[in-house]
């Protein structure tokens, strides 16, 4: 408000001098620096976000493929009907993309809450201990996907060798076709869980004592005070981090790629709505096909995080 | 449970609070989480440096699980990489492409955070934090389609341009944050001294933002630094970056694991050695706005 005032003044101020060329382009762009300010911002995220997803839409309902230099048939719908009609691929894609999302989500939020409660109190080592959370959150994606897929190798990995020691028989990881999803459920969880522990944690330490002093004088045990206090008084910062968490894990693409390659797999095994998306675009050229599964993919994302804002409002009331 | 010493209240000082210790439950809960902490670094560790033995390791060595901890390092694989695989020049691919779209996107995004935070823009700021949304291959179609129309795949310009999609709007979601913090007297008494709104936010804001844009200058840097989709599509062999040749490592029939570990080792080390020194930045980044309700 105050600024607004201040800057209906500024011009004034410099009416009072001579008016010269240069004090006007000043007293303009104080007075529009709203736009001046956000316009070169909003222009570029409109030129690279707004126009390609605009032109997703229009080529989803022609037939293009092929060559990007090709020229394409207005369709219709047929797209979104091949699409939503395909249970060969496309509806296993939902499918593993909210098993993916789902199953990593409650692991990270569940270890993440238990991590944070950890680090919550002051204690000797802090230090150290932050330093190993941040790691996995910083490492390289497709450099912690070789990583693990050496670990998880079926013959010279590390994973086999720690069964071995407690007598469990090696199992296929990655190279199963049942077992590829979870493994890479878990790669998720180890290089994600830290994040959420980190906004756990900033929620943790603004939290207020009181209520928990005051439970803690009623007798209530750690637990009761975890379940009834501090889990309440969290829930806006953890649907945050479901939010934030979400949003990404939804669009997983380069631990999926970097593990399983094309189509996720030879038997599409880890293929997500990402993965799809992706190999109908550059692996197959299918540019009306693949922009068709991308406009559903992104309403799915749009839903999902339509339903946690009404959730976080709800909470937050 | 508060103890007061008797005679205590009455005097109107702050009474001394003894919080009521339950010392058999304390200490085994101590004994506890310090089992559990050690449980949670290794377990976010021990990868970490299994990848590292390994890149120190002949290939031999890596399929003799008997020499899993002892054996003689080597720095084969690391020569390897770095001189017969022309890794400098990827290296450099990342660091350019990093270094271009974090310092564009901190010149566009900064005064727009500013705008969207003085002037509570909700709507603009949507826009832009739209961008965080928006899976990235949705726009990698369209831009495939334009850029190669252009003849301009391949080139550092469009690499530069494509990160820059995740990094403007990072950059601006901090800088909202952190501008929402900032208190508004400063800059309002700075006009009564006689700046202008702009000379204000120049010569006050500005420099008292340096964290808010460190952070989120570090934090686009890594992002950009990690990103891989966008380079296995917008990238050429001549600016190809660190992660896409990782890739490109594994897509023959046999796999030289040494090699593929100290490539991977490579690329994740600059990175870590900015986390450890930046530390306070990042967590303060990755958290912005998460407690804000």
């Amino acid at each position: 408000m105050s600024v607004t005032n201040a800057a209906r003044s500024a011009p004034a101020r410099s009416a009072g001098r001579p008016p010269s060329l240069g004090g006007n382009i000043s007293a303009w762009s104080n007075r529009h620096r709203k736009w001046l300010f956000a316009a070169p911002a909003m222009i570029f995220v409109g030129v690279l976000i707004v126009f390609p997803l605009v032109w997703t839409l229009y080529l989803s309902l022609t037939d293009s493929q092929g060559s990007v230099r090709a020229a394409t048939e207005f369709i219709g719908f047929q797209n979104y009907l091949t699409v939503l009609t395909d249970t060969d691929r496309f509806w296993p894609a939902v499918g593993r993309t909210m098993t993916f999302t789902g199953v990593a989500l409650v692991c990270e939020v569940v270890l993440g809450m238990g991590i944070a409660l950890l680090l919550w109190r002051p204690f000797r080592g802090e230090k150290w201990v932050r330093v190993a959370i941040l790691l996995p959150l910083v490492a390289t994606p497709v450099a912690v996907g070789m990583m693990w897929r050496l670990i998880f190798d079926p013959n010279i990995g590390f994973a086999n060798q720690l069964l071995g020691m407690i007598g469990i028989p090696p199992q296929p990881w990655l190279s199963g076709q049942d077992t590829a999803l979870g493994t890479t459920i878990f790669m998720d969880v180890w290089q994600w869980t830290p994040m959420v522990v980190l906004i756990l944690l900033a929620g943790l330490t603004s939290l207020s004592d009181e209520p928990d002093e005051a439970a803690r004088v009623d007798g209530a045990n750690a637990f009761q005070r975890f379940f009834y206090i501090t889990l309440p008084l969290m829930m806006p910062t953890v649907i945050v981090a479901i939010l934030l968490r979400g949003i990404d894990a939804l669009k997983t693409f380069d631990i999926l790629y970097a593990t399983k390659g094309k189509g996720g797999g030879s038997f599409n095994e880890v293929e997500t709505l990402n993965v799809y998306a992706y190999g109908l675009s550059f692996d197959y050229n299918q540019y009306g096909l693949s922009s068709a599964v991308l406009i559903l993919f992104f309403m799915i994302i749009i839903g999902s995080m339509w339903l946690l804002t009404m959730r976080k409002k709800a909470v937050s009331k | 449970m508060t103890v007061l010493t008797p005679g205590q209240t009455s005097t109107g000082k702050p009474p001394v609070v003894h919080r009521r210790r339950k010392p058999l439950a304390t200490r085994a809960y101590k004994v506890f989480r310090v089992a559990a902490l050690i449980t949670v670094v290794l377990f976010l560790i021990a990868p970490l440096f299994w990848m590292l033995l390994a890149s120190l390791k002949t290939n031999v060595d890596i399929y003799d699980t008997g020499k899993a901890l002892i054996f003689s390092p080597t720095g084969e694989n690391y020569a390897n990489v770095l001189q017969r695989n022309n890794y400098f020049v990827f290296i450099f691919n990342s660091f350019w492409v990093a270094f271009v779209s974090t310092a564009l996107s901190i010149v566009l995004g900064v005064p727009a955070a500013y705008a969207m935070s003085r002037f509570t823009m909700h709507r603009s700021a949507l826009v832009v934090l739209m961008a965080r949304v928006i899976p990235g291959v949705s726009l990698l179609v369209p831009w495939y389609y334009v850029f190669s129309n252009l003849r301009m795949v391949g080139r550092f310009e469009v690499l530069i341009l494509s990160h820059m999609f995740v990094a403007l709007p990072l950059i601006v979601y901090i800088m909202m944050s952190y501008f929402d913090s900032l208190p508004l007297e400063l800059e309002e008494s700075a006009q009564v001294d006689g700046l202008t709104p702009i000379g204000a936010f120049r010569r006050i804001t500005l420099p008292l933002s340096v964290a808010g844009i460190a952070t989120a200058g570090i934090l686009s840097f890594i992002f950009s630094w990690n990103n891989f989709m966008f380079a296995l599509v917008l990238s050429g062999s001549s600016t190809k970056t660190l992660p896409v040749a990782i890739f490109d490592f594994v897509s023959y029939a046999s796999i030289d694991w040494g090699g593929l570990m100290a490539a991977a080792t490579v690329v994740t080390i600059p990175i870590m050695i900015i986390a450890l020194f930046t530390q306070k930045y990042i967590v303060s980044g990755l958290t912005a706005g998460a407690t804000k309700g």
